[in-house]
């Protein structure tokens, strides 16, 4: 609700509007009645013409009423979308690491359109229709009793009824739908894995299974749906029902009002026209009721995210200059928040320009250790230092501005070769680009004759795995970082254009600390030193022919990987 | 899993066929629930208007009378009330009767339609899936589907009814009186010509809004779920002041989009209102000028079949546009469906054997470990059976995915039963591309591939390819335990084989890990599992099916050296005695293969044994020692 801001105006005055139209909407039957009554049986043509222009003139308000509403509603909603949209995005924009994992980027992403889209439906209605409808109801029920007295008792007995049985029906049918909704996702599901994986089940020659499947699954949402329909089909006949049975009692005790005297004709006609509109209305509240509950959840997932602190502190008046790219881990441990600790004691110093090769079967820990030197993540103990300070005292954009990650899982953004290198650094020249494309072997781009001006499509899928990492690579060294951190950033390169790369970075970024994690040992020979990681412990650190000398897992590293060819 | 866009709606190109034939399928040859249906309907729809017209009778036939011979009989009175509850009564029974038949066609309709889609895109040939885009093969089973939904829950009937209402109302009116009916279709006239405006209006910026509420959605996708890339480049500022403009974008066409929307409401309601004034007016002039004739119960009566004029014209109005869309939607789905089926005209069949006692081997039904192509040759001389071995010929085969451009030329290679052919190359030389060739998911343009001897154009394509095992380069894993994972090679596999295969695969380890061990669910898409994990479930899939002739695209990427060293020795194992062909990245996994293919721009352009080409000193020397020089 915070959201609405500068759309609250808008928001607050529809009701108002509605209001407006609404009276008018329900005066002019009044109206109406009087001209029959009073006019037309009266033979007084000017009365007729009186209630008329009278009419006429409460029609255009109601319309004027009704176009300022629609307006004001619509601006009402789109705004307050836009605002909650415009906050999420700001939040998740704020989040830490640890906050963007514990949410799942699918589940965001869910939240910002589709949870946002429902409840913006579910606030025009309710802007709109949720005054109106109870106003409505109101209204016309007080008319009735002004126009035909007595006649009200009869809505006494219908709308319990009648509201008794809707509530009746939408709380049988509704459990059925959430399940049909489930359903239809085990449906999709189902078409989905069988279009991405059609190769799968073509070559396993599974299509009758997967057919068999399907069709199990059809059949159970048929038979739901029919379940549901079912009941949805009584609504209909019962409310032409009660509304058929209303209108009984009114022409029989109507007929005795007018013959005793109480009732004109004209009034019995507006109170059959104030009928259809109380049980109009009381559909309508009805659906409100539905449609809120279903938007109920969405709101709550985003008021979830909206209600998330970010768990890192930006340190907006931090030191802004990192004087030199040496790091030390002092005595690091680090969780994800489960009871293991991911990273154990890690205690290390490397020193300015240093290349450091890091080693270590899956899950040891290696990226959980890179991600802590740009502050990623922050460290449950210890303190990990870059250019001789904590991290924690820097201005946390400094910080990151100076360390350069290639992350594991990394991403080019849709635009072209150049705005995805701007991201490194927005006022990078033409020149500088070319030379990154170059150190990182990305210089395949200039083979296409749009240059840096050719299209990246989102997630840079026109380009294979290979290229792909190579300029992200490239993009890493645009920003010309006191450090650099290669997180298995060449795993789809060959060999030969891994070492290449390697070879370029020391000429580019000579004075650059560079870490590199890597699967192969190729990749890291050639570093200053190596840590090996194992268990979330730096099991070992020194040069490659010093391990190779001490260190027993290293040695069967490079025994299986180069064939022991190194010793021979 | 990446959401679906909701694709702009386009119209169908030639409506009244596909209509036709979407009613066709709808009713599916049971016309007489039609009849029912449009039965039912025509006598509600005259229920409407004999209650439209109740209050006419009322005041005319009963209250003017009675009040005029100042009677208080109410006899007659409740007679015709008790008469008119009875027609009432029909006319809801016939609602009822209306709904619940179309609840049975509809859901029907939908899932033979749902089941027609999905049998047919199983049979499709992989060509289909080249060409059209996943997400949009996607949309004719999510969008298409809920629009034909819409259209045949709700609009047919609504349609019907409103059609017979309109023509039953229109009669009314006239029989009441002309001069008003006039003025009725006049205000229609003006109601509809201003609906259309606000609607053309409405709907063209509806158009933009989709439009822009798809950029919107799109930068969402790309930069949340780039989130931590952002985060590393501090981008968010950026970012945040680029969303912020499409962010407004989208605001300011939505809101104008739902303002027109909006506005319909209150302007034909009102336009109601005025209609309703002016009825009054003429009716009262009528009254003056008749003297009387035209009575005042014919007013009110009249006033009364105008709403129900108004109303079904609102709803047919409304109704159009599903209609349209559904349409549009029904011929994409037609379009599905008429597309061609992969063809399989082959012939031969792989059957069991059985070992008789005179050692000769016959034909037979049960499970053997023999099997053999039953080959029934065309020139009328006896059927022949060549036990399967596994021997593979390409004898000079050319292919393109386009016909006009090939992609491998004149490729001819030979694997003996046993025997591991390697084929290396860069990126899109075409390595893939023939082992695509090989259990035939495309057909080749020219030359000729055999099995055992036996052209594969002629063998059955379900059972070549239950006899050439693939492991792809993704492993697609579908929802479903381990289990039915595993069993995805073999559907009949027992539970022992697939622990058997599982552990030659080296996956039988990490899948007791897991707390239900083989009973583990995997959903989407084996979330949690890891590359390596992935791929041995493959291999394990592969081992249920036990196939004479394999074809692996190794993955490497993404595998630490510890798992890759389990993966590449679960491969081995199963590689053993059966007709390997690698795909290989690592030059180190096909030093040992009896023949290396080095392929480049669709040619072999060097082949031999590791030996031989390193002597050749060529591109797999290059190749080769580009790595030593690293190692």
């Amino acid at each position: 609700m915070k959201s609405l801001r500068e759309y609250r105006f808008y928001a607050l005055i529809t009701p108002v509007l509605m209001v407006g139209e609404v009276l008018m909407e329900v005066l002019i039957p009044t109206l109406m009645a009087k001209i029959i009554d009073n006019g037309v049986y009266r033979g007084d043509m000017a009365y007729v013409e009186r209630m008329s222009i009278l009419i006429v003139l409460s029609a255009l308000c109601s319309l004027t009423f009704g176009v300022l509403g629609s307006f004001t509603a619509a601006k009402g909603s789109t705004g307050f979308a836009k605002n909650l949209r415009h906050d999420i995005f700001d939040k998740i924009e704020s989040f830490s690491f640890k906050n963007i994992d514990s949410f799942s980027t699918s589940s965001l992403i869910t939240r910002i359109t589709t949870d946002v889209q429902n409840v913006q439906n579910s606030m025009q209605m309710l802007i709109r229709i949720c005054f109106r409808a109870p106003i409505m109801f109101i209204i016309a029920i007080i008319m009735v009793y002004r126009n035909g007295g007595s006649l009200v008792i009869i809505f006494a007995l219908a709308i319990p009824v009648l509201a008794l049985f809707i509530y009746n029906n939408m709380t049988s049918v509704h459990p059925i739908f959430s399940r049909v909704f489930k359903q239809y996702d085990n449906l999709n599901r189902t078409v989905e894995e069988n279009i991405t994986g059609i190769r799968t089940v073509k070559a396993n020659v599974r299509e009758e299974y997967e057919t068999e499947k399907f069709d199990s699954v059809s059949q159970s949402i048929h038979d739901d749906f029919v379940l549901a329909q079912k009941k949805i089909a009584m609504m209909h006949p019962f409310m032409t029902l009660i509304s058929y049975a209303c209108m009984l009692l009114l022409a029989w005790f109507g007929a005795h009002l007018i013959l005793d005297g109480k009732l004109g004709t004209g009034e019995l006609m507006s109170v059959f026209t104030y009928t259809m509109m109380i049980l109009m209305n009381l559909m309508m509240i009805a659906f409100i009721i539905l449609t809120v509950t279903m938007s109920r959840a969405s709101a709550q997932r985003i008021v979830e995210v909206l209600r998330t602190e970010s768990e890192m502190d930006e340190n907006e008046n931090g030191i802004s200059e990192v004087p030199d790219g040496s790091v030390s881990f002092k005595a690091v441990s680090f969780s994800y928040g489960g009871d293991a600790n991911v990273l154990n004691d890690i205690e290390f110093d490397i020193e300015s320009g240093e290349t450091i090769g890091i080693l270590g079967q899956t899950g040891s820990g290696k990226s959980t250790l890179i991600s802590l030197i740009g502050r990623l993540y922050e460290a449950t103990n210890g303190e990990v230092r870059v250019g001789g300070h904590n991290v924690k005292e820097y201005r946390l954009s400094a910080l990151r501005r100076n360390v350069s990650v290639v992350l594991q899982k990394n991403q080019l953004f849709s635009g072209t070769i150049r705005s995805n290198m701007q991201w490194g650094d927005e006022s990078v020249t033409d020149e500088e680009i070319k030379k990154a494309l170059e150190s990182s072997a990305a210089d395949f781009v200039f083979s296409n004759p749009l240059g840096l001006d050719a299209p990246v499509d989102q997630g840079g899928t026109n380009f294979s795995g290979g290229q792909r990492q190579r300029l992200c690579i490239a993009r890493a060294l645009v920003r010309k970082p006191k450090i650099l951190i290669f997180d298995d950033s060449t795993s789809a390169v060959d060999t030969a254009t891994d070492k290449k790369i390697r070879r370029e970075l020391k000429e580019i970024s000579p004075d650059a600390t560079k870490f590199i994690i890597a699967q192969r040992v190729s990749s890291v020979i050639d570093s200053d030193r190596i840590i090996i990681l194992d268990k979330g412990r730096v099991q070992d650190i020194g040069t490659h022919s010093e391990l190779l000398e001490r260190n027993e897992m290293y040695r069967g590293l490079v025994n299986t990987q180069l064939g022991g060819k190194e010793n021979g | 899993m990446a959401k679906l866009k909701r694709l702009a709606p386009q119209k169908a190109k030639n409506p009244k066929k596909t209509f036709k034939r979407l009613f066709k399928f709808i009713f599916d040859g049971k016309y007489y629930i039609l009849f029912f249906v449009i039965l039912s309907v025509i006598i509600s729809s005259l229920v409407t208007v004999f209650v439209a017209n109740m209050l006419s009778l009322l005041i005319d036939d009963y209250i003017v009378p009675m009040a005029r011979e100042k009677s208080s009989d109410y006899r007659p009175l409740l007679k015709a009330l008790i008469l008119w509850a009875a027609i009432m009564l029909v006319g809801i029974m016939s609602v009822y009767a209306q709904a619940r038949l179309m609840v049975g066609v509809s859901q029907d309709a939908l899932k033979r339609l749902r089941n027609e889609m999905f049998r047919k895109m199983e049979k499709l040939p992989i060509s289909y899936f080249d060409k059209h885009q996943h997400g949009q093969t996607m949309s004719l089973f999510t969008n298409d589907v809920d629009t034909i939904q819409q259209m045949i829950s709700q609009s047919l009937v609504q349609v019907i009814s409103s059609t017979l209402t309109l023509v039953f109302v229109f009669i009314a009116m006239i029989r009441n009186n002309l001069i008003m009916t006039a003025i009725v279709i006049l205000c229609v006239c003006v109601l509809l010509k201003l609906t259309k405006v606000i609607g053309d209006k409405s709907s063209k910026n509806f158009a933009l809004q989709q439009k822009n509420l798809a950029k919107v959605n799109g930068y969402i996708e790309e930069i949340v779920s780039g989130s931590k890339v952002v985060k590393v480049f501090t981008h968010e500022e950026t970012a945040k002041a680029e969303f912020e403009v499409l962010n407004e974008d989208l605001r300011k066409t939505m809101s104008t989009a739902s303002c027109f929307a909006n506005v319909m409401g209150p302007v034909s309601n009102n336009i109601g209102n005025l209609q309703y004034v002016i009825l009054v007016f003429a009716g009262s002039v009528l009254c003056f000028i008749t003297g009387g004739a035209y009575t005042v119960g014919s007013i009110a009566a009249f006033l009364q079949l105008s709403k129900s004029f108004t109303n079904p014209i609102g709803m047919l109005s409304q109704q159009v546009h599903f209609f349209l869309q559904a349409l549009a939607g029904a011929e994409r789905i037609f379009a599905l469906l008429d597309e061609d089926d992969e063809v399989d005209d082959g012939y031969v069949r792989l059957v069991n054997m059985e070992r008789g006692e005179d050692g000769k081997l016959t034909e037979c039904d049960k499970h053997t470990s023999i099997w053999a192509w039953k080959h029934p040759h065309h020139d009328g001389s006896e059927t022949t059976y060549t036990p399967l071995r596994g021997d593979i010929v390409l004898d000079g085969v050319d292919f393109g995915y386009d016909p006009d451009k090939l992609v491998l030329h004149d490729i001819s290679l030979y694997a003996k039963p046993g025997q591991k052919i390697a084929f290396v190359g860069s990126t899109g030389a075409g390595k893939t591309t023939i082992t695509n060739l090989l259990n035939r998911f495309y057909d080749i343009q020219d030359g000729k591939i055999r099995f055992d001897g036996i052209n594969i154009n002629k063998i059955l394509k379900k059972d070549l390819r239950s006899a050439v095992g693939v492991i792809l380069q993704d492993t697609h894993l579908f929802t479903g335990t381990i289990k039915e994972n595993i069993r995805f090679g073999k559907l009949d596999a027992t539970d022992e084989e697939i622990v058997e295969a599982a552990k030659l695969a080296g996956a039988h380890d990490f899948i007791m890990t897991m707390i239900n061990g083989y009973d583990t669910m995997l959903e989407s898409d084996g979330e949690g599992l890891s590359q390596g994990q992935r791929q041995l479930l493959s291999i394990a899939r592969a081992a249920v099916q036990d196939p004479p002739v394999l074809v692996m695209d190794e993955a490497t990427s993404s595998i630490d050296t510890h798992t890759e060293q389990i993966v590449q020795s679960g491969m081995d194992r199963l590689m053993a005695g059966r007709t390997v062909f690698v795909i290989a990245h690592r030059l180190s996994t096909v030093r040992n293969s009896n023949a290396i293919m080095v392929l480049e721009n669709g040619r072999i352009i060097e082949r031999g044994n590791h030996e031989d080409l390193i002597a050749l000193g060529g591109k797999y020397y290059a190749l080769y020692t580009g790595m030593s020089e690293l190692s």
